[in-house]
């Protein structure tokens, strides 16, 4: 046990390092958009769009100017401005006159909440039908799934989130179309909000991971271990939930993981379309207000986050498959 | 791919080769669209969209942009098949002028990672060390972006057109190309025939290009098809948001960007750009998939085709 251990302890450690190159490099293209946006910087800071020095106050001008710290050289004011976002600190959101820090922390539980089931909802989904549908291979269960993965791939999140507001809340009635509950104030109400916007996103995702998983299990059922357990007399059923399920968790934590950036992406849409107060919504209306700080601060929680999956997913990986462990150490 | 000498020893041409040695690439290419169901389809609904976008704009008789304040959301009828929008004007002209936008735009994005993914994935690669280093890092940098806020950071830097459009799409899938080219690189480049091709005096450039890269077009064939895809659906996101392509011109996110406030009063705003949009991303996915599994050994071993 020792040995093993040893070896994940390593691979950790050299994954963590791994990560520090890609975070950098990150910070800069984050930090670097200030720059590159055409215009003054001082003025996109404070929300304007043309570049009439005139139309700011001198003093304030000043002080935003050396707040930027806009007279030193740009890689000077990489650092500072590193040195604060490490502390949290983003500067001062434009429209809403409160530190970005703030802005963006009040928008992480409705994230979190739809992040949440949304997941939940795609491996609920996709993992029970992606093994019934490759051990009835070549049936109308598998059709069924094939269908879903084509279905979820081809349909706009966006659109089909319209069809379902069209049907479940203007039709039917059944759930609101749009807006957010704190669960701490109303649970019920909370849920019913949740349900429409983390079945739409959720279903995408299921797809994408059920597309994978598919060609995976198929996989599985023909190697040699499922014979023998099989020959070995173990029932049908445990051969396929024990043996398979758990060899082919690899190929699913992966894709989930994989996933995550995508779940992030489609969030932007679906927050938009059913005005859910979450980042992603926030980091629109941020772009639409040229709120520039916030900009950066979401962009840069969305891509570290990220990072972090991505990295939780490595360890996961080489935890259930020796071969990693082995190679790098 | 039926090398049965028994078709060689019935054929009309008595010759040495095999029967499939003759077949040449366009023979093969439409034999493989003929055979699979899936490619089929795909192709069929590509070239409906196709025409429906280049050639359907010239056919209907309404102007996209002609306004008829006397005919405000009309709902589907034999003068507009798609209904009429808040300023009357036909629906269906207007999702065919969104059609050749959203196909513009794809084409234009999915060749442009193409052009610079690939060449900069055989390059730092058949350079290696520090170079091929400094690559791999900035494409992890870029892979850690979800592809559509990469997109959409980057449409609002270079402000709503066409050009900027292609960029925003094409960037974040340059790494995926790089990547599929490197790996490929880096397993043809200690093969025999590359050293074979160095003893005869070939230049590196021109083996990397003339020998290596001929072995990667398969694999990429299958990328360029499934950004098609994406890259019609990010558009579209885009267009929804109204950050992508703005008014005047007609983009099927714009319509349904549109087509929200009025769900309830006229749905059919919603639902005709949407199934477009649908459709044509469902060709493209249609067609990647089937070439993808007809060339991985896996699944083609099992009856490949579905």
């Amino acid at each position: 046990m020792a040995a093993p251990t040893k070896r994940m302890i390593r691979y950790t450690l050299l994954r963590a390092l791994q990560m520090i190159p890609t975070v950098l490099l990150v910070t800069v293209a984050v930090f670097v958009l200030i720059i590159i946006i055409p215009g003054d910087p001082v003025l996109s800071m404070l929300g304007y769009y043309a570049d009439d020095v005139t139309a700011v106050p001198h003093e304030i001008y000043d002080r935003m100017f050396r707040e930027l710290r806009l007279d030193r050289p740009i890689p000077v004011q990489y650092l500072y401005w590193l040195g604060d976002a490490l502390q949290g600190d983003f500067g001062k959101s434009v429209v809403f006159r409160v530190p970005v820090i703030d802005v963006v922390l009040s928008r992480v539980p409705a994230t979190l909440y739809l992040g949440t089931a949304s997941l939940l909802i795609a491996i609920a989904v996709s993992v029970p039908f992606g093994v019934w549908a490759a051990v009835k291979n070549d049936t109308w269960v598998d059709h069924l799934a094939s269908g879903f993965v084509l279905f979820g791939i081809a349909v706009p999140g966006f659109w089909f989130g319209m069809i379902v507001i069209l049907v479940f809340a203007i039709y039917l009635g059944w759930l609101p179309s749009i807006g957010y509950v704190p669960p701490q104030e109303d649970f019920l109400r909370f849920l019913k909000h949740l349900i429409l916007p983390a079945t739409v996103l959720g279903l995408d995702v299921a797809a994408n991971i059920l597309r994978f998983q598919r060609t995976d299990f198929l996989d599985q059922l023909h190697q040699d271990y499922v014979r023998t357990a099989r020959a070995k007399g173990l029932p049908g059923q445990l051969v396929i939930w024990k043996h398979v399920l758990k060899n082919s968790l690899i190929a699913t934590v992966t894709v989930v993981g994989l996933n995550t950036a995508r779940l992030l992406g489609g969030s932007t849409i679906i927050e938009t379309l059913f005005s859910y107060p979450g980042l992603s919504r926030l980091l629109i209306e941020a772009i639409y207000a040229r709120d520039f700080p916030v900009i950066q601060a979401v962009v840069l929680w969305m891509v570290v986050l990220v990072v972090i999956v991505n990295f939780f997913v490595d360890l996961i990986y080489a935890y259930l498959n020796p071969r990693i462990r082995y190679a790098t150490a | 791919m039926n090398a049965n000498p028994m078709d060689v020893a019935s054929g009309a041409e008595p010759t040495a080769a095999p029967a499939w040695r003759q077949e040449t690439l366009t023979q093969r290419v439409a034999g493989f669209f003929l055979r699979d169901r899936r490619a089929m389809v795909g192709m069929i609904l590509l070239v409906v969209m196709l025409f429906a976008a280049f050639v359907g704009p010239r056919l209907v008789p309404y102007e996209p942009d002609q306004p008829n304040v006397r005919n405000r959301f009309a709902a589907p009828s034999w003068s507009h098949w798609m209904g009429t929008d808040r300023s009357g004007r036909d629906l269906l002209s207007r999702v065919l002028a969104g059609a050749s936008v959203s196909f513009r735009v794809a084409i234009g994005a999915a060749l442009l990672a193409l052009l610079i993914g690939a060449p900069l994935g055989a390059v730092t690669s058949y350079i290696g060390g520090l170079v091929d280093d400094v690559t791999q890092r900035c494409m992890d940098a870029i892979i850690a972006f979800p592809a559509r806020l990469l997109a959409i950071v980057l449409v609002v830097l270079m402000g709503p057109s066409v050009v900027s459009l292609w960029f925003a799409i094409a960037f974040s899938s340059i790494p995926r190309y790089a990547r599929i080219v490197r790996g490929s690189v880096l397993d043809q480049k200690e093969r025999e025939y590359v050293e074979a091709a160095h003893a005869i005096g070939e230049g590196r450039l021109a083996i990397l290009f003339l020998y290596i890269l001929p072995n990667v077009l398969p694999p990429l064939a299958v990328q360029v098809t499934l950004d098609f895809a994406s890259a019609v659906t990010v558009e579209a996101s885009l267009s929804f948001l109204g950050l992508g392509l703005v008014p005047p011109t007609i983009s099927w996110g714009g319509l349904l960007n549109d087509a929200q406030q009025w769900l309830e009063e006229a749905p059919w705003l919603a639902i005709f750009p949407g199934a477009a949009l649908a459709l044509t991303v469902l060709s493209f996915v249609l067609i990647g998939d089937a070439i993808r599994d007809h060339l991985d050994p896996r699944t083609r071993r099992r009856g490949g085709t579905r």
